[in-house]
């Protein structure tokens, strides 16, 4: 089932970084059921790497394998390597919880805790046990500062954060998960509830961000993909098709399939 | 036309009436519930005239009239009065042909006495008589003075009794327990010794208290009945008096408000069936009380284990399966099962262990208020357990996944997303089980109610929560004083304030988690449980 076309870690990337993440032969089974096929990925430190293909196409799926939210899901199953900062996160030894520590997370639909945007942003530093309140104040300023929320919510900073616009309560999850210091951020399709205002300032802010975080970014939408990222990996049926820098894949991929998701003639 | 009823029924214009109407019905029983059962228990508060009979025989005979049987193809009309005066008539009612009544009149002098024993006095004062005086009584009206200096002889008497005579009673009995278990002669010898000048003591309070007796008997009223028969009634035995036929609608009400205080606060005469019933108010808020502190943690920690550890397989689902089965077990059953464990069982078990020395009486090993919650406790935990459980299940998925996100452990999750989001749901099971514990009377009467309860299960001795003691339920209570009371005519409206009382006390603990709900889901903003 292997399919031909693959290109792992291509030539025409430069290689300017660390390699973070790196995906080797990884299957992904829900139970009887293939979602991915031998992916072989890595995304490099201080980039930006997009996710995109049609629905079901198992991008998701590959997502959140990365900090192992698969492990909810019953009958869940994988094989091949994914290490994490040169740790193999499927191997007994692997410490979940400090990994997810390590690597943050943005949904699909902003999930704020029904708690104030204050107790929202700490959650991460709390469950770590942290308890040094001058520190989780400036923790909660820098991260709501960095994912451009500080101004329009510092004078209710204490009040439910189920009152906020749908933007907002979408950036206040982003800044929860860069409350807690991740290296990595996973977002699936972190933009897909809201409107082109509240779009165009959470993709400044992956710009932004790009320079402390390594971003790992589902979406569907093509101009998106190709606004914020610096490698687009094009995924169709489970496989890995296509993964380059991101205008070369957007101006002149290398496979057909790519080119006609790309140009709107499917997906 | 045809068309026309299509739609009238496509758009279930009827069964949005039906559904309404129902509505309305269901709410109807309730408030008409409500208020059948506050009109017949609040109006024996408010003083009734007293009417007064004159037969064509030339007797009179004087009493409240409580109901009028009309005439009917087998029987005359007739009165039934409340005649009072139990210790002449032995009856406190009597049946009166209206064709035998030459008239009716309302006699402004006529008096009601409410007395610690044989209920309602009806007549007219003559005397008050003392040790060496005595006065006439001008208008009914007995000297202030008179009924104070009564009041407070019966208070030092009380004192005596309960607190002087009781406190050394304790201290013997410890003696006692002492004696037998220890062996060491020195302290045998100090205890006896104890023990006698304790008995001394005694006898001192004795001959104190035979002496407030004597001084408290001393004063006495003679009284006259309308039938002219003489009676002396003992000046402490008046609660309250009053010329029910000469009151103005002021003193009426001043007069049900104190009958109100003192149902709430006082304690229970008469057999239960006159006073108040404070001890059952108390024992029904603390057993209930007792019962949510147990049920609802346990209930909680078997939901989360049961939702969220338990692996769904034949034996999750079976346990699952067999919880909601006991939420309909008769509560009898589980009162039996409360007698077998907790009070044979665990209570025996105690006894042997802690309180050997006073065996064979037992401490534990009979009914008390401990054992009542907890058997009521079990009752109600499948209730908790299903609620909880049901509300776990609504926390979204994705604030869980959020939590697992940002490196939580799963116990961090429960305690800090999953707990706080189905605090309302746990509050809904909570109030069903309290709803539920407060009404329950048959696993109660075998697990440590009792008709009268000497004491209260808290109070001022060490170690101030004797969760041993039996103790008093409104709800037993109405059952005691409508079935099992010697008088349960006259006990009647004793019954239906017993009750309104009872549907006000859960009424008002459930308003109380209600309140604590409406809270926490605000907290929660857009949650919706």
């Amino acid at each position: 089932m292997r399919p031909t076309q693959i290109l792992s870690t291509p030539e025409s990337v430069e290689i300017t970084n660390t390699e973070v993440i790196s995906i080797n032969n990884f299957d992904f089974f829900y139970s009887q059921v293939q979602a991915l096929f031998s992916i072989n990925l890595s995304v490099y430190e201080h980039s930006v790497m997009a996710l995109i293909g049609p629905s079901g196409c198992g991008k998701s799926t590959l997502l959140r394998s990365i900090n192992r939210m698969n492990d909810l899901v019953d009958g869940a199953r994988v094989q091949g390597k994914l290490t994490v900062n040169g740790n193999d996160i499927y191997s007994k030894g692997c410490d979940v919880i400090s990994l997810r520590r390590d690597i943050g997370m943005v949904f699909q639909k902003s999930n704020p805790f029904p708690k104030s945007i204050y107790e929202n942003t700490c959650y991460g530093l709390r469950i770590a046990g942290i308890s040094d309140k001058k520190f989780i104040e400036q923790s909660v300023e820098q991260s709501l500062r960095d994912a451009g929320l500080w101004d329009e919510v510092k004078d209710r900073i204490h009040e439910n954060a189920m009152g906020l616009s749908g933007g907002q309560q979408q950036r206040l999850c982003i800044a929860r998960a860069l409350c807690v210091k991740p290296k990595i951020l996973l977002m699936d399709e972190p933009c897909s509830a809201l409107d082109p205002i509240a779009t165009t300032k959470i993709e400044e802010l992956i710009y932004n961000l790009k320079k402390t975080y390594t971003i790992i970014i589902v979406t569907h939408n093509m101009q998106q993909a190709a606004r914020v990222s610096d490698f687009t990996s094009f995924f169709w049926l489970g496989k890995l098709i296509e993964v380059d820098k991101t205008e070369k894949i957007f101006t002149n991929p290398s496979i057909k399939i790519t080119e006609d998701y790309i140009s709107g003639r499917f997906g | 036309m045809i068309n026309n009823l299509k739609a009238f029924f496509r758009n279930g214009t009827p069964f949005i009436w039906l559904s309404g109407a129902f509505l309305s019905i269901a709410l109807m029983m309730i408030l008409g519930l409500v208020l059948f059962i506050a009109k017949e228990g609040l109006q024996t508060f408010w003083p009734a005239p007293i009417a007064q009979f004159q037969l064509m025989d030339g007797s009179k005979v004087s009493g409240i009239i409580t109901k009028y049987d009309p005439a009917t193809a087998q029987d005359t009309a007739k009165y039934q009065l409340r005649i009072g005066n139990r210790d002449l008539n032995g009856l406190d009612f009597k049946w009166v042909e209206e064709s035998s009544i030459l008239s009716i009149v309302y006699p402004k002098d006529i008096v009601l006495a409410e007395r610690e024993e044989y209920g309602y006095f009806i007549g007219r004062f003559d005397f008050l008589l003392t040790r060496e005086l005595q006065t006439s009584l001008v208008n009914n009206r007995i000297p202030e003075s008179v009924l104070k200096e009564s009041q407070e002889l019966k208070d030092q008497i009380l004192k005596i009794q309960k607190t002087e005579i009781g406190n050394i009673n304790q201290k013997v009995e410890q003696n006692r327990l002492a004696l037998k278990t220890s062996l060491n002669e020195e302290t045998r010898d100090r205890i006896v010794k104890e023990n006698l000048s304790l008995e001394e003591e005694y006898k001192s309070l004795a001959n104190q208290l035979v002496a407030l007796e004597a001084t408290i008997n001393e004063s006495s009223l003679q009284a006259r009945v309308d039938d002219g028969r003489i009676i002396t009634l003992k000046t402490k035995s008046i609660v309250r008096y009053f010329e029910p036929n000469n009151l103005t609608f002021f003193d009426k009400s001043k007069i049900f408000l104190s009958r109100i205080n003192e149902f709430i606060l006082g304690q229970p005469r008469e057999s239960n069936t006159e006073g108040g019933v404070f001890p059952a108010i108390f024992g029904t808020v603390l057993m209930v009380l007792i019962m949510s502190i147990m049920v609802v943690p346990l209930g909680v920690i078997a939901a989360i284990y049961l939702k969220e550890y338990a692996g769904n397989n034949l034996l999750t689902r079976s346990i699952r399966i067999a919880v909601n089965n006991l939420a309909g077990v008769p509560s009898i059953v589980f009162g039996v099962f409360g007698l077998g464990f907790f009070i044979y069982g665990v209570g025996g078990f105690i006894d042997q262990s802690l309180f050997k020395e006073a065996l064979p009486a037992p401490t534990y090993g009979t009914g008390g208020i401990l054992w009542a919650s907890l058997t009521l406790a079990l009752l109600t935990i499948p209730v908790v357990i299903v609620a909880t459980e049901e509300s776990i299940a609504a926390i979204p998925r994705s604030q869980r996944e959020a939590s697992l996100a940002l490196g939580s452990t799963k116990w961090q999750t429960i305690t800090n997303i999953v707990l706080p989001g189905s605090a309302p749901g746990i509050l809904t099971g909570f109030i069903l089980a309290m709803a539920r514990g407060a009404g329950e009377v048959a696993p109660l009467m075998i697990t440590g109610v009792v008709k009268l309860a000497p004491s209260l299960p808290i109070d001022s001795t060490w170690p101030f929560f004797h969760l041993d003691r039996k103790f008093m339920h409104l709800g037993f209570h109405i059952f005691d004083v409508g079935f099992q009371s010697p008088n349960s005519e006259a006990a009647k409206p004793m019954v239906f304030m017993t009750a309104l009382l009872l549907v006000l006390i859960v009424v008002t603990l459930n308003l109380a988690a209600l309140v604590l709900r409406k809270r926490l889901r605000k907290n929660l903003g857009g949650s919706t449980f």
